[in-house]
Parts: C-alpha cells; sequence; structure tokens
C-alpha cells in the first residue's frame, strides 16, 4: 500500500526538519535490509511468542452475543499481551531495530502510558536507556502508567507546552530527537509521523489481522463480516485491517473519539470533523481551524485524545475502502462497564470506543455474520479516571 | 526580480527575527522600523503556529502570546502591506508548512508576491517536500528558502544546488534558542555550500552575542537572531522596540566589518 515515497494515495510524506532528514533515511534503509532479514525476523517472533505472549487469544464472546441477540462476536485479546496493550508488538520491533542499527536510547511519546510503558519494558529488557514525553495533563489521568515507567528504568518527561497532551508529547520528542540523533531511536508508538514510521508500525501491527484470519478461519471456517478497532493514531486499527484489506467483503471499521460530541469544540474526531492538513511530519487529516491552528482536542481516552490521524486510515477513508464512526465518552464509558460485567474482561477506554460501536451495529445484523472487535488494551488504568466519571473518587 | 539579494550587499547581512503579533502588531511594527533603523539587513517574520516543533521554549512563547491575542493570517498581509509603505529592506515569512498549505498554497503565496514578501522559510519542508510549495513559488518570484543542518552531511551539494534567495545554515542540532557554544564544524559545510551554489549563506539557531554572530559572520554571509530578539518582546512587550534597536545596532557594528 505505500507508495516509494511514503506516500498513501495524497497522504503521508516526510515533512520534517532537515536535521531529521538523514535519521529517517537511515531508518528507512535499515528497516527494509531488516525485515526481509531471517535472523531479525525469527529473533522478534521468538520475542513476540515468549516474552509479549502472542498469538494473543480469538475469544468467542457467547454472553455479549446472546444478550445483544445479532451478529456472532468475537474479541481479539490484545489486552492479555505483556504491558496489556497492543503497543507491545510495534515496541519489540522497533527497539530490536534500533539495537541492530547501534542506537543504545529510546525515545518515545505517550497519551495513556501504554506506548511509554511499553517502550519502557523494551529498553529494560534490551538494556537500553529510555525517555518518555507524557502530557502533564496525561501523568495526572494516568498516575499508575507513570509509575509503572519509572519502575521500568524509564526517564519521565511531564510536558508543559500546548494542550499537556499526546499532540503535546510527540512535539517534544520530535524537538528531542533533532536535538540527539545519533545514539538515539524516537520509538513512535502509532502509525504516523514522517515516512517511514506508518509503514514500520503498520508492519509490526498487522500481526494482529494475520492472527485473526487464521484463528477466524480454524473457528469459523470463514472471514469475519466487520472488524472494529478504535483510532487515535491508528495502529491498532492498522494492524486489525491490514490482511483482510484485500476481502472486499469484510468491512473494516475505525472507531474515533467524538469526546462530548462531533458538534462540540470537545472532540477529538479526526475524520468526522478535521480536513487535509500537515502536521507531525505527515499529510493527512487534522482538526485545526480556519488557519491551519491545530485544536486543542478532546476526549475522556488520553490514547485517543489526538487531533490527527495516520496517512493509511485517511487513505482508506477516502477510497471508501474503510468506515470511520465517532463514539461519545458517555456511549465508551457504558460499552466499558458493559464488557466488565458481560464476559469479566475490563477493557481500556480506548478499545470500549470499538466495542461501543459493536453494541450499536450487533443487533441489527444477521445470527449467521461474525464480526471481530479488538481489545486493544486492559482497563486496569482506567478504573480510577471512569469512577471519577461516575462522581466516585477512588483513590490508587 | 527578487529582491533578496540585496540583503547581502551591505557587508555581512544581519538577519533578526520577529514574531507577528508578539504581543500585537503594533509592537511588531514598531520592533521591525527600529530593527531596520539600526542595520537590519532583511527582515524574517514568523507567523504564529499552534505547535512550532522546531522552536525551543522562547520562541514558542512568542507563538503562544500571539495567537492568544486572535492574530489571524489576513491580519499579518494586511500589517506587511502596510509596513511596505516605509520599509525597502527585503522581508521574508518564517512560519510552518500548515499555515501555508490551509489558507489555500496559490492564495498564500501570490498574497506574499503582492504585499511585498520575498521569501518564505518553513522548517518543516525538507528538499524531499519541496515540490508541495516550489512550482508556485517560481511562479510568483517568491523564494524558498532551503534548510541546511549540521546533519545533513551528504545531502548539501543536492540542497545547495537547487537554493533560492539565502541558504538558511543551522548551527546546531536540536530547537531554536541560545547557546553558550556552538560547536559544529560550520566552516566546512559553508565552502560545500560555496562549492556548489553562489547562493549566499547565513547562519542561525543559538546565536545571542555580538562575539557570536562576528564569528559566525567571519565564516559565512550573514548572522540570524531570533530568540535574543523575541526574548526582549517577552522582557518589555509594548516597549521592546527601543531594546530591539539597540540590540540590533550593537550585532550589525559587530558584524559589518567581518
Amino acid at each position: 500500500m505505500t507508495n516509494p515515497n511514503g506516500r498513501f494515495g495524497v497522504h503521508g510524506g516526510q515533512y520534517i526538519p532537515e536535521t531529521l532528514m538523514n535519521a529517517v533515511i537511515e531508518l528507512e534503509e535499515a528497516y527494509n535490509h531488516y525485515k526481509n532479514d531471517p535472523d531479525f525476523n525469527r529473533e522478534l517472533t521468538d520475542l513476540l511468542n515468549d516474552y509479549a505472549g502472542r498469538p494473543s487469544r480469538l475469544y468467542y464472546a457467547e454472553k455479549m452475543t446472546k444478550d445483544l441477540g445479532g451478529a456472532k462476536i468475537y474479541l481479539k485479546r490484545e489486552d492479555l499481551n505483556h504491558t496489556g496493550a497492543h503497543k507491545i508488538n510495534n515496541v519489540l520491533g522497533q527497539a530490536l531495530l534500533a539495537k541492530k542499527m547501534g542506537k543504545t536510547r529510546l525515545i518515545a511519546e505517550t497519551g495513556a502510558g501504554q506506548h511509554g510503558v511499553a517502550t519502557a519494558t523494551a529498553a529494560a529488557l534490551m538494556g537500553m536507556e529510555c525517555v518518555v514525553f507524557m502530557g502533564e495533563e496525561d501523568t495526572k489521568r494516568q498516575a499508575l502508567n507513570v509509575y509503572r515507567m519509572r519502575l521500568l528504568g524509564a526517564e519521565v518527561i511531564p510536558v508543559t507546552s500546548g494542550t499537556a497532551t499526546l499532540k503535546d508529547a510527540v512535539s517534544e520528542a520530535m524537538r528531542e530527537w533533532t536535538n540527539r540523533i545519533s545514539d538515539t531511536h524516537y520509538c513512535l508508538g502509532s502509525v504516523m509521523g514522517p515516512h517511514p514510521f506508518p509503514t514500520i508500525v503498520r508492519d509490526f501491527q498487522a500481526v494482529i489481522s494475520k492472527e485473526i484470519k487464521e484463528q477466524m478461519l480454524e473457528k469459523e471456517g470463514r472471514l469475519p463480516d466487520a472488524v472494529l478497532a478504535c483510532v487515535g493514531g491508528g495502529s491498532n486499527a492498522i494492524g486489525s485491517f491490514y490482511h483482510f484489506i484485500g476481502d472486499k467483503d469484510v468491512r473494516l471499521i475505525g472507531c474515533e473519539t467524538a469526546g462530548r460530541g462531533i458538534d462540540t469544540f470537545e472532540t477529538a474526531a479526526t475524520i468526522s470533523t478535521g480536513k487535509l492538513g500537515i502536521f507531525h511530519g505527515m499529510k493527512s487529516y487534522f482538526c485545526q481551524d480556519e488557519d491551519g491552528q491545530i485544536a486543542p482536542v478532546y476526549s475522556i481516552s488520553a490514547g485517543l485524545d489526538y487531533p490527527g490521524v495516520g496517512p493509511e486510515h485517511a487513505h482508506l477513508h477516502d477510497i471508501g475502502r474503510a468506515e470511520y464512526v465517532a463514539i461519545t465518552d458517555d456511549e465508551a464509558v457504558n460499552a466499558f462497564e458493559y464488557l466488565s460485567k458481560t464476559e469479566g474482561i475490563i477493557p481500556a477506554i480506548e478499545s470500549s470506543h470499538a466495542l461501543a460501536h459493536a453494541i450499536k451495529i450487533a443487533p441489527t445484523m444477521d445470527k449467521n455474520q461474525v464480526i471481530v472487535i479488538t481489545v486493544s488494551g486492559r482497563g486496569d488504568k482506567d478504573c480510577a479516571a471512569i469512577a471519577r466519571y461516575r462522581g466516585e473518587d477512588i483513590h490508587e | 526580480m527578487n529582491k533578496i539579494h540585496q540583503a547581502f550587499e551591505n557587508g555581512k547581512a544581519f538577519i533578526p527575527f520577529i514574531t507577528c503579533g508578539d504581543p500585537d502588531l503594533e509592537t511588531t511594527a514598531a520592533a521591525v522600523r527600529a530593527a531596520v533603523a539600526n542595520g537590519a539587513d532583511l527582515i524574517e517574520l514568523g507567523i504564529p503556529f499552534s505547535d512550532p516543533t522546531a522552536e525551543g521554549p522562547v520562541i514558542q512563547g512568542a507563538n503562544i502570546r500571539a495567537l492568544r491575542g486572535g492574530i489571524k493570517t489576513k491580519h499579518i498581509f494586511e500589517f506587511v502591506r502596510e509596513l511596505r509603505r516605509d520599509v525597502t529592506v527585503p522581508l521574508v515569512f518564517m512560519t510552518y508548512a500548515n499555515v501555508v498549505f490551509s489558507y489555500g498554497a496559490e492564495k498564500f503565496i501570490s498574497t506574499c508576491a503582492e504585499v511585498g514578501i520575498d521569501g518564505l522559510i518553513l522548517p518543516d519542508i525538507p528538499f524531499e517536500e519541496k515540490e508541495e510549495f516550489l512550482p508556485i513559488c517560481r511562479q510568483y518570484d517568491v523564494a524558498l528558502i532551503s534548510l541546511i543542518a549540521p546533519t545533513s552531511a551528504n545531502r548539501i551539494g543536492m540542497i545547495a544546488k537547487e537554493a533560492e534567495g539565502f541558504i538558511y545554515l543551522v548551527s546546531s542540532l536540536g530547537v531554536t534558542g541560545e547557546r553558550s557554544e556552538i560547536k559544529t564544524d560550520l566552516r566546512s559545510i559553508v565552502e560545500l555550500i560555496r562549492a556548489n551554489t553562489d547562493v549566499p549563506c547565513a547562519i542561525g539557531f543559538g546565536i545571542s552575542t555580538p562575539e557570536q554572530a562576528k564569528q559566525m559572520a567571519s565564516i559565512s554571509d550573514g548572522a540570524i537572531v531570533g530568540s535574543a530578539i523575541v526574548r526582549l518582546l517577552e522582557k518589555h512587550g509594548k516597549d521592546a522596540p527601543q531594546y530591539i534597536g539597540e540590540y540590533v545596532k550593537s550585532m550589525k557594528d559587530a558584524i559589518r566589518g567581518e
């Protein structure tokens, strides 16, 4: 899907300072070399299987299926991975690549903290230094993850510029990378930023759809009718979609965050409310004002609270191959509670956006249809925030 | 005919950077006039952006102050039109790709030409992406300024050969901001640039003192200063133009004979 110059249709590209150009060129060359290297791939597969716990389970959610009374529902359990989310898939790949490139230090941005925790974990495992940039607002919302990162030996730098959320953490990580390149790899956490990141991160996350396809054929002897995943930058979604893009009968549905509603200013639904722009190294859709100033977005979910979307999603939207819907805070919180009570699985508030949409569409589908929802992460980290949302003040 | 070359005809060039609308456009106008009266050869006018990823904390602060004041791109074009009634030195805009893109590239660049902007510096448009704006810039004779960094290495010749207006040589790794020491071997980069083009080359990032400016100008065609000037605006607000005038004089005096 990627053109040689890193384009997905009109989207993508390399809109970055000259200071970083040789770094991304070096990364692309290294990736093109190692992606076909049998030793690299064996080492990565061993890490994914023995360390991260892959393959993740494809679980038939029988109670949820019966309760909703429509399509048969399967959950892709990325929440069961080591560190509790899909983020580890990409991080193990990038950390291994960085190590092969001779880098000794990883820097990363994080929103909900899951990517930061995964990066800190890989750095600990591989004996690398790690610095994580996290919006100050998010360090408060996700205090537990801040402690986890520090416990793993990473330095966490609270970012106070701008809206002090994920976009500012990305900006600060990019600034740090321009400051220190020779020993440092920027371990970007989503399918965004300049080429080759959207392609590299997608390839490392594509293991999700590869497994879904195999597991679905084994369990149902057929492909699913729809695959649903939440979209912030869009890494678990592109990972869930990738091996189905050529299967035109499989609906691909990305669930963005509407925050308090797409008709309010307190939203981060990029495809529903954004327009084409250039930011953070890529051309894609962004929430912005008429002068191109990036909008201060909002979501209850720190992991989806980002004003842009990965260029491949923007392209899949343009060509009509994937559908993108917006889910409000309220719908996501209801789904968070619903899955906990119905299946005994506490999902991340990010993943709850995909579950919320499944709750809407499953009852409208036939009983012989099958949908897969990627539970991108587990929700322990969100319990305090959801309790607060419900008016209950708990202390961790 | 683009007039950027005029900036390099009075000895080594001194190029101050000022963010438009920090704290308001009246102050920006007074600051530009004070800089020109005291020897500035070209003015780099910043159009504020919400998320300036190439800037250090000082210029980030200027962007925030200007945007809080409610400034819009269209106000800045009107401001330049007004400025051009008496300011004749070359003027270039420094902003980010999305500001140009969202305004409509053709509308933005044609308006630049119409109001008297001679060039455009976009730190998030590297050589590989310059086709985004270059054909339109050529059509309207607005120079798209190329940047060369300490990490450019094998890319220097390629960039220099196609450069227009002047080359902005980034002195150091990292973002904008004052530095006590500039360690990059800039002399050899400038030699490589000169072997590939006749376009003048000015050095920016990290320069704040007359001594640094003198040193940078001695190996290149001029010095660019941003954060040190923005800091005067941060400190003195509406009273800053007088201090900016004095500062520019001290800097231009230091480099004049180099």
